[in-house]
């Protein structure tokens, strides 16, 4: 009995021990080997780019396909996107009397914040999980390791063009995101709060500055390269078959929209 | 002859299983080699070690004289390009013709014009019988015609040691015959050093000149094709001649 009781703190202590190893083991150590290959794949590609020249066509290809793929889907959301924010906006504002203001306001927020933000979690949804499924089936059927012994860098000749292409279509996108979304709010404005097309530019003209439409490109332009990023990197870690390349597939599109919102957040943060 | 290839005492474990035990290899300049063993005994591990796709746990990969652990990756993809790598199912890039899969090692790696390239591609897909195929693309190829661009891709840089991951599997017996007289082929023109993994013992008697069995992670016999038919060890002979006693078990 009296050994017992003085084995029971060592227990507590052991119990603590097994559950902080099983935390690092389980979650902490896959994290950071995860980010930690995500930031290599990261470095390559940036350093690929003095090839870009000799891939043009590769990455004029890609550029086409995502844009394509993400142009009708980002221009619909945004759209309604615009009709949302100006009615909701326009409601609050019609109790002071100041709906006038409607205009700066949807154009604004779109530019700053919504235009850059929908079409980064568009396109996680969208590019990202085509892109790990695309580079994860490639790996899984041995294309990856094929290039390699063929001494040809996966990352130059996979990750890049795509990486680049991602950095051109995501801000691209976003320009088409806020010019619907400001159009879509007019609607609105016109419609129901009574505010002219005059009114209306007239409010975005005097309020919305080169800044807040440059800190949304520059969100833009972070979100293509996360998304990109996230995207390849999970697919050169799928293994075990189909079963590996779904479940890439889906941690590619998981991690890329909460990266877009935590990444949203700390630009908004710098440039507030 | 001198080697130009060694494993020593090379440990690999994947996941939970532990499929290089030690294994000792040396495979000389301008032979072929051909490592036999049952499904999953991990002979495509080995030579994935070889071409550095793969690194021991523990162990030495000697290539040339050189281990491939202290290379960089440049001086790895350097070394990389005197392989020619046949893989099991071929590994064509899906988004490729097979005309392109073929170039590709040239476009990538030589100032060669498209002409030059395209008559080095027709040469090579002519040579393994597929040269109406050029613009098709490799999913509408069956498993042993994709084995054969895969082959096409493998040669068309002429390269001085070929690995060949199961070069007969899938491909009807006209086709082996073809392949098999390929290997031998590249070996009295090119000199060509040239490592097979096979399970299909026809075939291996047909190129090796040297046989090695791979089982429980270790290279269990080295010899001739000749030594092989006559050993007396009965896991050799129970693999060599197929039958379903003996000590391995299925």
């Amino acid at each position: 009995m009296e050994k017992e009781r003085a084995i029971l703190p060592l227990r507590f202590f052991a119990g603590i021990g097994d559950r902080v190893t099983t935390l690092w083991t389980g979650m902490v150590k896959p994290a950071m080997e995860e980010t930690g290959f995500a930031l290599s794949v990261f470095v390559n590609s940036v350093l690929s780019l003095r090839l870009a020249f000799r891939k043009r066509r590769e990455i004029m290809y890609q550029v086409a396909l995502c844009g394509l793929n993400g142009l009708p889907v980002a221009v619909i959301v945004a759209f309604f996107s615009g009709l949302v924010l100006s009615l909701q906006v326009g409601s609050q504002l019609l109790r002071f009397g100041q709906q006038s203001s409607i205009g700066a306001l949807v154009a604004i927020s779109m530019c700053r914040e919504m235009g850059p933000v929908m079409t980064g979690n568009i396109l996680a949804g969208l590019i990202g999980s085509k892109m790990a499924a695309e580079i994860g089936t490639m790996k899984v059927s041995e294309e990856i390791d094929a290039l390699e012994v063929m001494s040809i860098n996966p990352i130059s000749f996979l990750i890049m063009p795509r990486f680049l292409a991602m950095c051109i279509v995501c801000p691209l996108l976003t320009v088409y995101a806020n010019v619907v979304g400001v159009a879509g709010g007019f609607l609105v404005a016109k419609g129901i709060l009574n505010v002219g097309w005059q009114a209306y530019m007239k409010e975005i003209n005097t309020y919305l500055m080169l800044k807040d439409v440059t800190i949304g490109m520059l969100k833009a332009l972070i979100f293509g390269m996360i998304i990109s990023i996230v995207g390849c990197a999970q697919g050169l870690r799928a293994e075990h078959g189909a079963y590996g390349v779904g479940r890439v597939t889906m941690r590619a599109v998981v991690i890329g929209s909460v990266f877009v919102l935590v990444f949203d957040w700390f630009v908004g943060w710098f440039f507030f | 002859m001198s080697a130009i290839i060694e494993l020593k005492g090379v440990h690999k474990t994947l996941g939970n299983k532990r499929v290089l035990a030690g294994l000792n290899l040396t495979v000389n300049q301008g032979e072929t080699l051909v490592i036999i063993g049952r499904s999953g005994s991990g002979k495509s591990v080995t030579l994935k070690h070889i071409v550095g796709l793969l690194q021991p746990d523990a162990g030495n990969v000697i290539i040339e004289g050189r281990d491939t652990a202290d290379m960089s990756y440049a001086e790895l993809s350097e070394l990389r390009m005197g392989f020619g790598f046949l893989f099991q199912d071929g590994a064509l890039l899906n988004s490729l013709t097979v005309g392109e899969n073929v170039a590709l090692p040239l476009r990538e790696h030589t100032r060669m014009t498209d002409d030059e390239i395209q008559r080095m591609v027709a040469e090579k897909l002519a040579f393994v019988g597929l040269e109406l195929h050029e613009n098709v693309m490799p999913s509408v190829l069956s498993g042993g015609m994709k084995k054969r661009v895969g082959l096409a891709r493998a040669i068309i840089r002429e390269p001085q040691i070929m690995l060949y991951d199961e070069p007969t599997h899938g491909l009807d017996p006209i086709m082996s015959s073809v392949v098999n007289e390929l290997i031998n082929n590249m070996k009295s023109k090119s000199k060509v050093t040239s490592i097979v993994v096979t399970h299909d013992m026809p075939s291996a008697f047909r190129v090796a000149d040297r046989i090695a069995m791979l089982y429980g992670g270790v290279i269990i016999k080295t010899g001739t094709p000749q030594e092989f038919l006559e050993a007396d060890d009965p896991i050799v002979k129970q693999f060599v001649y197929g039958e379903e006693q003996g000590p391995i078990t299925t």
